[in-house]
């Protein structure tokens, strides 16, 4: 054992790194996601008027499609908020019920979302119509992709969480989740503010 | 990816969750009160925006419009940011939120200085009646920028 303790020893016993690293790492990740979205919202910024003769956003643009949009992921970000605090109360099946609640509100935002691209396309207002429609699909796009995968996030969290219960592992998976989720919702503020009803004032 | 080791083996209940390795992430989590109220003011927030717009309240006055709408959403992104995603001056240290004033700073450089930019550019390339515009050349007027 004397020779033992003898040896050198290059690393340090003690844990000098913080709890939860994770979630400033996630942090960091989301932060640099939005430095993309704000560069498409300021590719927006400059070409939202650029119609090259083309239809404009007042007359493409459904105001009540929007809102009912809007309402479903502002939902979503409630009801993800019950399954955090059903999580923190150690209730897996509430949770999971919160959460499936939430990626079904998140699936009814990108299916009517679609459903808006495919009659601006059949309509001629596809991105390749101006200027305006070019960066109107990809920051709207953008983030509708940014929701799709998180739905996906969502279904393999749920199978993990019905399989191994509420671990450390995915208590940390959850609340990662949970931040992605709400900044989602933070950009679709910018989003219908900038795009929607900035696009229809005269 | 499993539970790192010093949070013990995962899966064994109450015990482990109850640790103190985990306040932060318990911390991260709300009150049903913050929840509640975030809500309510996003509501709130979102409704009075499309009702200016939808009702066309003060289209006299697009700029005023404008400003209100961008106004009432810089406030529903902090109402959002404190109440949602429970951010603070303590949260992971401060970097948090020294992350999230850093990254504000390069997004309100990108934003007002790429309009400010082409906005000039526009101003300054606008074609006039000089004879660099020739005729035929740009037959819709509804094309120029």
């Amino acid at each position: 054992m004397s020779e033992t303790r003898a040896l050198p020893r290059y690393h340090l016993t003690t844990e000098h790194h913080p709890e939860n690293g994770t979630l400033l790492g996630f942090w960091l990740y989301l932060m640099s996601d939005c430095l993309v979205f704000a560069c498409l919202f300021a590719v927006y910024a400059v070409l939202g008027r650029h119609y090259a003769g083309g239809p404009t956003g007042a007359q493409l643009f459904d105001l009540p499609l929007v809102a009912v949009n809007t309402s479903l992921l502002l939902l979503s970000s409630i009801t993800y908020g019950f399954a955090m605090l059903a999580m923190k109360g150690n209730r897996l099946r509430e949770t999971l019920g919160w959460l499936a609640l939430t990626g079904a509100l998140g699936a009814g935002f990108i299916g009517l979302e679609l459903r808006e691209f495919t009659h601006l396309v059949a309509d001629g207002a596809g991105p390749q119509r101006s200027a305006f429609l070019s960066s109107f699909f990809t920051l709207v796009g953008t983030h509708g992709l940014h929701v799709s995968f998180g739905i996906v996030w969502l279904v393999t969290l749920m199978l993990q969480l019905g399989r191994h219960g509420l671990t450390a592992a995915n208590r940390r998976r959850v609340l990662c989740l949970s931040m992605f989720w709400h900044f989602l919702d933070v950009v679709w503020i910018g989003v219908f503010t900038v795009v929607y009803l900035l696009g229809v004032l005269p | 990816m499993s539970g790192s080791a010093e949070h013990g083996s995962p899966g064994h209940g109450s015990q482990e969750l109850e640790s103190p390795g985990h306040d932060g992430a318990i911390e991260h989590a709300g009150s049903l009160r913050d929840y509640v109220t975030g809500f309510l003011l996003a509501v709130l927030l979102t409704a009075i925006p499309f009702w200016l717009v939808m009702a066309k309240v003060f289209f006299a006055q697009p700029g005023v419009t404008a400003a209100i709408i961008i106004a009432l959403a810089v406030v529903q992104i902090v109402i959002h940011m404190v109440y949602f995603l429970h951010m603070n001056t303590r949260a992971e240290g401060g970097w948090s939120l020294l992350a999230l004033l850093f990254t504000t700073m390069l997004v309100v450089i990108a934003l007002s200085g790429s309009l400010w930019v082409m906005y000039h550019l526009d101003h300054n390339m606008m074609p006039t009646g000089s004879p660099m515009s020739m005729p035929g050349a740009n037959p819709d007027p509804r094309n120029m920028p």
